[in-house]
């Protein structure tokens, strides 16, 4: 220390003088780097408002708010996420999450502004500076937060399952279950799309805690036929699931299934408290003990009512049973649910027609409120020639009697005129029955649809195909050909396009294109219709009717014009088991307000 | 050459209070010959926010009390309240000059808990941000050395180095300070293009400056006046007071977590631990200067070794409800004041029992820094603190 050279060394850094200054002279115009993690961006269409942004903010900077003027879809909460910069600290972990991809950062980070307030703005809606900006921070393609894909359901193989009627997805396992629970995100978009508006990312969160019996009350709170719809619902809820926009929905339907499957028939009353139930001495008719009637018996029956269901046929299930398949829905598991509802002293009259056995009058007047229920039981004919044969057949005849165990006529060729899940469950029937009876298949499906457009789920077409049978979408039916009493086959023509630009039903065809399907038996298959006819006339004149004839109710209460009487299930809206169920749960609150209201008149 | 320094004040112990009975010197302030001084919270010889309490006679230190508490975030309590991946925006703030460590050791806490794994590419990224840390973190101390015995423009020079590292965080990570970048399972994101010849330039910039601080700083007189034989570290203080990193190796220990319990990718990488023995600020700081450019090579070690394609990050399950079996762990890391640690504990929630963050500040800036200031000159105080190099946002978690 001290020595001369400690003194001058210092001088040798002279060449620093010369440098060229560092500093930025002008910071506001500094750019970004393409990463940067700077203001926000959000495709204002492409965005749902899933709102898990605003879940996975630790500064709780993101709020979802109502946003007036945009283009709501379905499966879009119509709410935006606003940013409040006082809180903000640009993880950029609400880019990661975004269910869409549509909320972005930009590379913009300076914004000088007087009032605090324009610091809140909803990206995408409150134009900024920066709406245009291309670069800034987007997730990586390989970073996810949750995973998108979904597991796997185990089902039989076409082999396995294509001569009988055994029950073909197996379910989740519990390791299963907790895996596809696991990638839930919890936006909720499924619950707002659910006709019963059933409590699916609670239930869900009950499997990932491993807790069934929580699941299994959170479901009976809006649906209490969760083994049947947990098998074949229409889950709607999957088609909009926030996950969906980027990767696999969430297979909502087999987690509920999962759920129901868990807990035993035996353990219901003590999990859902239906052992303490207080009766009262009011009673209530329900016509029909399909979903709707079902689902109107389970909620007036845990509030004590006392219920009649009156069915025409000689089980409890409705389309359910009679329309779909054994091997879609096992009879057991209908009986699961329904035994359930029983046990809370449901009584259910079988093989009781109303209008015929008993009158609407006499209903109305031994019960305080009667639930009409009855659903879409009549097949809807083509009406083209050749259709009053006998060796013609509605799909919703045969499927019924399969049900009751009837021998029905399987010929060796039948061809199945129809695109929907109905047609689909014929079909499928019937190549069973045709394999089991000639060892092979030789059955064609045509719709009108393209095979794009058609109304069947595509699993239904894809498993139809798997086990023999042959689709042959886009046809529209012209003529069975009869020939000594004996049909020879469906004549068909090309189908251009189904529906007019206002989205009406109105079939274009291209006649020249001609097409001739070989068979000996037809099967229709295009849609059911109601049969209102227990309903007498002069109480059919005072329903309010739309311009179809189809009666209108109260949308909440599923009241009629007449007060005592209130409709629901298919011939009301839907048609599937869903809309029904939840249309028997608001018909339930609307017959219990419509009860306790009158009774208070009466005091 | 002397340990105790030619401005150190031992021996003439006359005039200092006598040890009372419990062995603490008595200070009685009504005899007027001493005086309290507050070092902080506000002053520009002191690191961040805290204080240090003098009580000085003339113009030595006779007594030093810290105190903290400027800067009380509460944030492990607040992240007993969030899920595990909104913690990441949270702890990297604990130490805010070096956030990647808290990132870092938060992630692997996650990992060894949940078992998810880090794919090649992510380590390699992992340890490249660290080393990136530690030389933006050296740059930062450095100019704050300088500054502590009144040369800025050292500070300048190495604040624009720095500027230069935050500059490629920028680019790689989106941000400069709060880089959020490592994530369980790996990182968020690849390299740019171009990343490493542009980091190979400010490498070379940052070694070219280095040969001048060498002459300005560590071969000028009045630094080693300055700073030679002042701010001594007693080796035996080294497992009592906890001190650790440089602090610690520049008293002979060779205590250094990347080689003691290797991590990420340094077991493959070629570098060995730089030590000293006389434990002055002077020694304190050359260790670091040479470390900084120990730090230079690494990070071209890294780019060079690094592969160029491969996952850098794990599919991961689903954050927003990631739940960790109960378990406990203790994960350590090598900053650049030494061994930084994370314990958690878990209850089988989405939520941390607890997160406990041991910096290595927390033991250097309050129990050592009282130690080394008593008898020192009011003059030393703000470059033994500097010297320590520690970082109260770090104390105060």
């Amino acid at each position: 220390m001290g020595t001369t050279k400690d003194i001058l060394s210092p001088f040798l850094v002279w060449k620093q003088f010369f440098r060229k200054p560092v500093t930025i002279k002008e910071p506001l115009k500094r750019q970004g780097a393409d990463r940067y993690r700077g203001f926000h961006i959000n495709d204002i269409q492409e965005c749902i408002g899933c709102g898990t942004c605003e879940s996975i903010c630790e500064n709780q900077a993101i709020d979802l708010v109502a946003v007036a003027g945009i283009d709501t879809k379905s499966g879009d909460s119509g709410l935006r996420p606003k940013v409040d910069y006082g809180r903000c600290c640009w993880c950029a972990l609400c880019v990661d999450v975004c269910t869409t991809g549509s909320l972005k950062l930009t590379n913009v980070f300076t914004w000088v502004d007087t009032d605090p307030d324009q610091f809140r703005y909803i990206p995408g809606v409150d134009a900024k500076p920066w709406d245009n900006a291309t670069k800034g921070y987007k997730k990586a393609a390989s970073l996810e937060l949750y995973p998108l894909e979904r597991i796997p359901m185990q089902h039989l193989h076409p082999e396995e399952r294509h001569d009988s009627f055994i029950e073909i997805i197996k379910g989740f396992s519990k390791e299963e279950a907790l895996r596809e629970a696991d990638r839930c995100v919890a936006c909720g978009i499924c619950t707002a799309t659910c006709p019963a508006h059933m409590g699916i990312p609670e239930y869900i969160k009950a499997i990932r805690e491993d807790n069934v019996e929580e699941g299994l009350r959170i479901m009976y709170e809006t649906n209490p036929l969760p083994e049947i719809c947990g098998r074949i619902c229409t889950h709607k809820c999957e088609t909009v699931c926030s996950v969906g926009h980027r990767g696999d929905p969430l297979s909502i339907r087999w987690l509920k299934r999962y759920l129901a499957d868990q807990v035993p028939a035996s353990a219901y009353a003590s999990v859902l408290k239906s052992d303490s139930i207080e009766k009262n001495n009011r009673k209530v008719a329900i016509i029909g003990a399909g979903p709707a009637g079902l689902s109107a018996a389970y909620y007036l029956g845990m509030m004590g009512y006392q219920i009649t269901v009156f069915e025409k046929l000689s089980a409890a299930g409705g389309m359910m049973r009679f329309g779909i398949p054994e091997y879609r829905l096992p009879y057991d598991q209908i009986d699961k649910d329904i035994n359930y509802i029983l046990s809370l002293g449901v009584e259910i009259k079988y093989g009781v027609s109303v209008g015929k056995d008993i009158t609407l009058e006499q209903l109305e007047k031994e019960y305080d409120a009667v639930f009409a229920a009855t659903g879409l039981h009549d097949g809807r004919s083509t009406r083209i020639p050749g259709t009053n044969h006998s060796g013609v057949y509605q799909s919703i005849e045969l499927l019924r009697k399969i049900t009751l165990g009837e021998p029905i006529e399987v010929a060796e060729k039948i061809v199945v005129i129809g695109g929907g899940n109905v047609a689909m469950d014929i079909t499928r029937s019937l190549a069973r029955m045709q394999r089991q009876k000639y060892g092979k298949v030789q059955l064609i499906a045509t719709s009108l649809e393209t095979e794009d457009i058609m109304p069947a789920d595509r699993e239904e077409v894809v498993e139809a195909r798997e086990e023999g049978a042959i689709i042959y979408p886009g046809w529209g039916p012209r003529e069975i050909i009869v020939e000594n009493d004996r049909i020879k086959g469906l004549k068909v023509v090309q189908c251009l396009s189904v529906f007019d630009e206002q989205k009406r039903f109105s079939p274009k065809f291209d006649e020249s294109n001609e097409n001739f399907f070989e068979a000996d038996m037809v099967v229709e298959s295009i849609g059911q219709g109601a049969n209102l006819s227990y309903i007498p006339a002069s109480y059919f004149e005072q329903l309010e009717k739309d311009h179809r004839g189809r009666v209108l109710v109260d949308t909440l209460t599923f009241q009629t014009k007449l007060p005592w009487l209130f409709m629901g299930g298919d011939i009301i809206e839907g048609p599937d088991v869903i809309h029904g169920i939840a249309n028997g749960h608001k018909a339930a609150k609307g017959i219990d307000q419509y009860l306790n209201a009158n009774r208070e008149e009466k005091q | 050459m002397n340990k105790q320094g030619v401005f150190s004040l031992e021996g003439d112990r006359s005039k200092y209070p006598q040890p009372g009975a419990d062995g603490k010197p008595e200070i009685d302030l009504s005899s007027h010959k001493y005086m309290k001084m507050w070092q902080g919270p506000n002053h520009p010889g002191i690191t961040g926010n805290m204080s240090v309490e003098l009580t000085v006679c003339a113009d030595e230190v006779v007594e030093a009390k810290t105190h903290v508490g400027y800067l009380h975030r509460g944030f492990e309590k607040l992240m007993e309240r969030r899920k595990y991946i909104q913690n990441f925006p949270l702890v990297c703030r604990i130490a805010v000059p070096e956030p990647d460590y808290n990132e870092l050791n938060y992630a692997t806490a996650i990992e060894k808990l949940t078992g998810i794994e880090v794919p090649e590419k992510g380590l390699w990224l992992r340890t490249l941000v660290a080393e990136m840390a530690r030389l933006q973190g050296y740059l930062m101390w450095l100019g704050g050395m300088a500054g502590a015995v009144g040369f800025g423009t050292v500070g300048q020079w190495s604040n624009y180095l720095r500027d230069l590292i935050l500059d490629r965080f920028e680019e790689l990570t989106g941000a400069r300070i709060y880089h959020i970048y490592i994530l369980p399972g790996g990182v968020r994101n690849d390299l740019p293009e171009g990343f490493a010849d542009r980091m190979e330039a400010n490498l070379k910039e940052i070694e070219g400056f280095m040969k001048d601080i060498n002459r300005v700083l560590f071969n000028n007189y009045v630094y080693k006046k300055r700073t030679v034989g002042i701010g001594y570290i007693d080796p035996a203080w080294i497992y009592p007071y906890g001190i650790v990193g440089p602090n610690a190796r520049a008293a002979g220990s060779k205590n250094d977590v990347r080689k003691d319990s290797p991590y990420v990718k340094y077991p493959e990488l070629d570098f060995g631990v730089n030590t000293a023995t006389d434990s002055d600020i002077y020694t304190r700081s050359v260790l670091r200067y040479n470390e900084l450019l120990t730090d230079v090579d690494l990070i071209r070690q890294i780019l060079s070794k690094m592969p160029k394609e491969g996952d850098f990050i794990a599919k991961l399950p689903n954050m927003m409800n990631l739940t960790i079996p109960a378990g406990e762990t203790y994960v350590r890391s090598e900053c650049t004041r030494g061994e930084y640690g994370y314990y958690m504990v878990s209850d089988g929630s989405g939520y941390p029992r607890r997160v406990n963050v041991r910096g290595p500040s927390y033991t250097h800036a309050v129990a050592l820094l009282e130690k080394m200031l008593v008898n020192a000159n009011i003059a030393d105080v703000a470059q033994i603190m500097v010297s320590l190099h520690t970082y109260p946002p770090e104390i105060e978690r």
